[in-house]
């Protein structure tokens, strides 16, 4: 690890890297964190919605759960998930490929530290990028929730609002960013180094992209378990 | 002038070389030669630094370069330029952004002057107008010469050519050739080139070294090479039926 974060050669290099990767990560995964986090947010009202059928609950509980479920839980972790598969598996295949065509001994040759220019701005981009399109899936999952239950007439807009504003405890937004910089964390640097140390051919190359998914997976959700236990258990 | 000195190189219980000492002149082009398997690239990035040898040092001039730290050795790689077996030219850059990419990464120059320099190394490799294609654009031939033009930009002291020839037609690996022995001449530089290709040690090879199995088996020059009587290096030479028919005749003839 020592090397990832040793003295860049020439800041404007890595700022530029760093911008693009923020760019391929953040507004290459905008539209799919939108579509997960709108059906996320649906199907959970609507779930509550029947789960509350005939109960005294009161119905405005509706907007109040779909939000604390997606800010603690929904938002960071699925989204975590979803882009471990496609952001992951990216850096692993990108880096990965880099290493068979010598291009990161061509980078060491001319005197760059590659480990440090080719995944550090990644790294850097994953825990800049993941909390905000956490942000935005937490704020599409609400209005996911409330297009799947006002216009269907399960309750007014005026009931969802009540239950958005309702019992509402800012610690949780703390979790949810935590939960978004540790697993933006775990996404881009666990693919960085499936790929960095990718040995062999293209047989190693797949295997090493289908690796960074999985431990980033199994890693996201086993954090998402400690984060729990540590912050709110 | 870069030497080693018993150096070698095992991954786990396998030798692959085993305790070579050599010098690779200064203003020559030192030839690795040997069949495949033989350790060649091993030894070349041994040299680089991209493989830690498992004994042995390996000297750039008066400097130790085995014993360097990461530091110190990204210090001496600003006198160092390769070209790679596949020219390992970046897909996602431009032919300049490519040549450009180390003064970039190292240098405050101004964007004009970058490019006068980017322009100079494409005139000396003998390719115009190629500054906005793309590597998968041009052909293997050009992509060989980018990546001698990316090799060159700082004018290094020390260049190395793994297999620079690999997958080119006679003619072009010729006009590659010529090309990495003339730089070499005019720079004053220390090259080292890979290479199992027999046309080219007869052409730039001034001081050739004959791996085999991981020894270094026969040392000389192009025109000590026919004269030796080394099996291992006539094995290689002639290795094709064609060229042992060629040999006999002319040794019949009295060559
Ligand atoms: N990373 C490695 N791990 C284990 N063995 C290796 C490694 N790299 C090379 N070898 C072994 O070292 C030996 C020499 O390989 P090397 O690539 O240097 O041969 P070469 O002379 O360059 O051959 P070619 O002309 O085919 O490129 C081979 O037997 C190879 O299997
Ligand atoms: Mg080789």
């Amino acid at each position: 690890m020592r090397t990832v974060f040793s003295r860049p050669e020439r800041w404007s290099m890595y700022w530029r890297e760093t911008v693009r990767q923020m760019h391929d990560i953040g507004v290459g995964s905008v539209v799919i964190v939108g579509l997960i986090s709108i059906f996320m947010g649906a199907v959970s009202a609507i779930q509550f919605a029947y789960q509350l059928d005939g109960q005294l609950v009161p119905l405005y509980y509706i907007g109040y759960i779909v939000r604390d479920l997606a800010i603690i839980e929904l938002a960071p972790t699925i989204t975590a998930l979803v882009l471990a598969g496609k952001v992951g598996s990216n850096i692993a295949a990108e880096l990965g490929g880099m290493r068979q065509k010598e291009h990161i001994d061509a980078m060491e040759i001319m005197g760059v530290n590659t480990a440090s220019y080719l995944i550090m701005p990644k790294i850097i981009a994953g825990i800049v990028m993941i909390p905000l399109l956490v942000t935005v899936s937490a704020f599409v999952a609400t209005l996911g929730g409330y297009l799947a239950t006002v216009p269907t007439g399960y309750l007014t807009d005026m009931d969802y609002l009540r239950g958005l504003r309702a019992f509402f405890v800012p610690y949780n937004v703390v979790v949810m960013y935590v939960k978004s910089f540790v697993f933006g964390y775990i996404l881009t640097s666990v693919p960085s180094f499936q790929g960095y140390y990718v040995v062999g051919g293209s047989i190693e190359l797949g295997r090493a992209s289908t690796n960074a998914v999985v431990y980033s997976n199994i890693l996201i959700l086993l954090f998402d378990y400690l984060i729990a236990v540590l912050l709110t258990g | 002038m870069i030497r080693i000195e018993n150096l070698s190189k095992s991954f786990g219980d396998v030798p692959v070389l085993k305790g070579i000492t050599h010098t690779f002149e200064k203003g020559k082009t030192n030839l690795i030669i040997g069949r495949s398997g033989a350790g060649k690239t091993v030894l070349l990035k041994s040299l680089v630094g991209l493989i830690a040898p498992t004994g042995g040092s390996v000297w750039y001039d008066d400097v130790e370069f085995s014993a360097l730290g990461k530091e110190e050795v990204r210090a001496i790689r600003m006198d160092v330029g390769m070209l790679f077996q596949g020219s390992a030219l970046f897909d996602s850059m431009s032919v300049e952004e490519n040549i450009r990419f180390p003064l970039d990464m190292f240098t405050d120059w101004t964007k004009d002057k970058k490019i006068e320099r980017v322009n100079d190394c494409l005139k000396r490799v003998n390719l115009e107008n190629v500054n906005d294609k793309y590597p998968s654009e041009i052909s293997g031939g050009m992509q060989k010469r980018v990546g001698i033009a990316r090799a060159i930009v700082f004018k290094p002291k020390y260049l190395f050519c793994d297999e620079p020839n690999s997958g080119l037609d006679p003619k072009t690996a010729l006009l590659i050739d010529e090309l990495i022995q003339s730089i070499t001449y005019e720079n004053n530089m220390t090259t080292v080139i890979n290479t199992h290709d027999m046309n080219s040690v007869m052409q730039i090879g001034d001081n050739i070294a004959l791996l085999y199995k991981g020894d270094l088996v026969w040392t000389g020059n192009k025109s000590e090479v026919m004269e030796s009587d080394n099996e291992t290096l006539q094995d290689f030479i002639f290795a094709s039926p064609f060229l042992q028919k060629l040999r006999a005749a002319a040794m019949q003839n009295g060559f």
